[in-house]
């Protein structure tokens, strides 16, 4: 549907890469406001220390990973590789799925170990990282879901479509979910 | 419909004016349904309209609860045998019921703060004056324009549909403070009344990111050519500044309720802590902090009183530079102070919590922070002053509300620098002197830039004029009155008459105070008919009203008046007009005054 480049012929950034910014600025003060109960509530009585699940490492490699391929696909998409591209999208995508189901995993290894995240027994230590990795996941599927939609759209589109905006503007939404992720991690490693 | 779909791929897509030539032909053959056009419109300013007449109606709905809540606090040995009828069991008797009184007051607040003030304010005049005012033919994207309104008015049913649960609707207060907000058991209202409410102001939050994301982007990247930011009208400043506020404070609030929604549903204790609870026993929830949700809550709390009152601010300028025939008296000082006030709206929010436990020494910082605020708010008052000096004033309804706007805002702004001291905030705070502030600097000052801006630009939204001598009826009883419902209760808060309180008269204390405030339910009930005299003359002259004549009624410099009396979806038939100087040119060189598409002669220096 959209039919102009990503760039004005003057220079200005497009209207639409330019909300997707403001809202990942938007997106960052909710996950700020977040981080920042936790701090405050770490420094309060009542706070479990535990150690987080190992499978977290390899999430995190997961969606670092679907970084590289979803940058692939934007290159595949510009020099027109159009298989190529398919292939790609659909490895980010999975890699996505694969991202979640690794955080559930991760969920499942803390209730196993008796580390509950919600309900009566929880401590609002592992509250607070169920709620905001949570959180997090719903903004990875709705990249999903925007890949997803992408993907069908590639395949039953009979006017061939040129514009690279919709996969730029999905690709720098990607990367900002995984920086989102890192900063996450980091954080939940450092602030125990 | 067809062309109607081509024409929001250009104005969504391109940021360049000159992109439209291909367009021009079309706009005498728009085939709209009744539905594409009233009611899922992608038209800026049909949106506009919605958002006005969603806003006016909760603005009936929590004024007329107001009525309802000031019977009680006026009449209180009195019965209303016809209040039973409307209210049922919750006027048993024609008394209204304790939990009643409580859940009327948080409709009221919640209603009037977040549906009228905010959504009805700055939905409505963001909608309508942004593209119309940096010339741009739509938002830069009219679909999430139009899911924002569509999500306000989600949120509006869900918040309607929580008045009829048979528990009540939420009684804890607008600001929502856990316990009572994340315990169901702590009073009728905290059940059913509280699911309801959080999903209203979820879906509230929704509409606000998708209406401010597009407001940003529209402002920062569809101006016209010529149109440099600091060409543009104070109006979108304002509009700008409030958009970027409520974008980067929504979201914490958002946070906030997440986290209130998991200790009411999944039994953590971010907030619930091993309360005691009359008949049920000790909560199984240990060390939650009440306080955290007070600090997210006031993150955006504190933002959104100026995302209220900007809007109102910016309109106001621009009504007093054009009815004063006069240029606003320090345009960049004008910018730089809701600069200021925007970026201090952030670095206040402790204010609100003086009495919490809060730290002294960290008190003392927001106490320098809050009154730093009083310079950009003086710096804006001289200059609204100064603009009036010796201006060649014209009297029309509009400027009036301006000008009632300034008195307000002086007047509940000096009460803020007494709030503003955590000192004298032990006496003060929950107290009817912050009820008088608040509402005179926010509410009624606010109100009056609303009212301000519809006068103004009715014209422009429905090409003819509201009732002059109506106008002037609104505005003596609304400012007279506001200044008579307002004004004793700071002399009540001194006393330290409490607020939130159901029934004043079994106090020995507060007893003196009976009949002034049965003065203030009397004012209260005159005033609030006096504003459906206002609706009727809005929706009479919807219809009726004295046609406009010619396309800028008010000799006005900015973009909107270029465009015909009644505009299309697209603004403007042609193309869009460049822009050559700021927005006020008047009385400049003997002219009256000067569009802003009038180029710059060779006799003067560009502005």
């Amino acid at each position: 549907m959209v039919t102009v480049n990503g760039k004005e012929s003057d220079g200005r950034i497009h209207p639409q890469k330019f909300v997707l910014w403001v809202a990942m600025g938007s997106i960052v003060m909710m996950f700020a406001g977040l981080t920042s109960a936790y701090i405050v509530k770490k420094s309060q009585a009542n706070w479990l220390e535990y150690s987080l699940p190992l499978i977290f490492w390899y999430s995190t490699l997961a969606i670092i990973i679907s970084s590289v391929t979803i940058n692939m696909a934007l290159k595949a998409f510009k020099a027109r590789e159009m298989r190529q591209y398919r292939t790609l999208i659909s490895v980010t995508a999975l890699l996505g799925l694969l991202f979640l189901g690794l955080q559930i995993a991760g969920f499942t290894n803390l209730e196993a170990r008796n580390i509950p995240l919600f309900g009566s027994k929880s401590n609002s230590s592992t509250s607070f990282l169920g709620v905001i990795t949570i959180l997090h996941m719903l903004h990875v599927l709705g990249g999903v879901i925007a890949l997803l939609i992408i993907f069908i759209r590639a395949y039953l589109s009979k006017v061939k479509n040129y514009s690279s905006l919709p996969i730029e503007i999905i690709s720098t939404y990607w990367h900002f979910v995984d920086f989102l992720w890192i900063y996450l991690f980091i954080f939940f490693n450092w602030l125990r | 419909m067809s062309s109607e779909i081509v024409l929001d791929i250009h104005t969504s897509v391109s940021g360049l004016h000159d992109a439209h030539h291909s367009h021009d032909g079309h706009e005498h053959h728009h085939h709209e349904t009744f539905i594409s056009k009233y009611v899922f419109s992608m038209d800026h300013k049909m949106i506009a309209k919605q958002f006005l007449i969603t806003g006016m109606f909760w603005a009936v709905l929590g004024g007329l609860m107001s009525v309802l809540f000031r019977l009680q606090l006026g009449y209180p040995d009195s019965t209303f045998p016809w209040l039973e009828d409307i209210l049922g069991k919750w006027a048993k008797g024609g008394h209204i019921t304790p939990e009643a009184y409580y859940a009327l007051v948080t409709t009221h607040g919640t209603v009037l703060v977040f549906f009228v003030l905010t959504a009805g304010l700055s939905g409505t005049f963001a909608n309508f004056l942004i593209p119309l005012q940096v010339g741009a033919r739509d938002m830069a994207s009219p679909f999430m324009n139009m899911l924002s309104f569509w999500f306000f008015f989600i949120a509006g049913i869900v918040m309607l549909s929580s008045i009829f649960v048979e528990t009540g609707p939420f009684s804890g207060g607008w600001t929502a403070y856990p316990p009572l907000s994340a315990l169901g058991d702590a009073s009728p209202g905290s059940k059913t009344g509280m699911d309801l409410w959080i999903v209203s102001m979820a879906l509230f939050v929704v509409s606000s990111l998708l209406g401010g994301l597009n407001y940003i982007a529209t402002v920062l990247n569809m101006r016209t050519k010529g149109m440099s930011m600091t060409r543009l009208p104070l109006t979108i400043w304002a509009l700008f500044f409030t958009a970027v506020l409520g974008v980067l404070s929504f979201p914490v609030l958002f946070s906030g309720f997440i986290l209130l929604i998991f200790d009411r549903n999944f039994g953590t204790s971010f907030y619930l802590s091993d309360i005691f609870v009359n008949g049920a026993g000790a909560l199984p929830n240990e060390g939650g902090s009440a306080i955290l949700y007070q600090h997210l809550f006031w993150f955006l709390g504190h933002p959104e009183v100026y995302i209220i009152l900007l809007p109102a601010m910016g309109m106001v300028s621009e009504i007093l530079s054009t009815n004063s025939r006069k240029p606003i008296f320090g345009y960049m000082a004008m910018i730089g102070s809701m600069f200021a006030i925007a970026i201090l709206a952030f670095l206040v929010w402790a204010h609100h919590m003086f009495v919490t436990g809060l730290n002294p020494f960290l008190g003392s910082i927001f106490v320098l922070l809050t009154l730093l605020i009083a310079v950009p708010s003086a710096i804006k008052v001289f200059n609204w002053l100064t603009t009036l000096w010796r201006g060649n004033i014209r009297f029309t309804p509009a400027m009036m509300f301006a000008i009632g706007f300034v008195s307000l805002f002086i007047s509940g702004g000096l009460t803020g620098i007494w709030l503003g001291n955590s000192a004298l905030d032990i006496h003060l705070h929950d107290t009817y002197f912050v009820i008088a502030h608040f509402h005179i600097v926010m509410g009624v000052a606010s109100m009056f830039g609303m009212f301000a801006g519809i006068y103004h630009w009715f014209p422009k939204m429905y090409g003819r004029f509201l009732n002059n001598t109506l106008g002037y009826v609104h505005f003596w009883i609304t400012i007279i009155g506001a200044y008579l419902i307002f004004w004793p209760m700071h002399y009540e808060g001194l006393a330290g008459m409490p607020r939130r309180y159901y029934d004043y008269s079994i106090w020995e204390s507060f007893k003196q105070f009976g009949d002034l405030n049965r003065f203030i339910s009397t004012v209260a009930m005159i005033v609030f008919a006096t504003q459906i005299l206002f609706l009727a003359n809005f929706f009479y002259s919807i219809f009726k009203g004295r046609k406009l004549r010619s396309a800028n009624p008010w000799g006005s410099n900015t973009l909107e008046w270029t465009t015909p009396i009644r505009p299309g979806h697209g603004n403007w038939p042609g193309e869009i007009p460049e822009v050559y100087r700021w927005a006020y040119d008047y009385g400049k060189d003997g002219h009256d005054f000067i569009s802003q598409t009038t180029p710059v002669g060779a006799d003067e220096s560009v502005h």
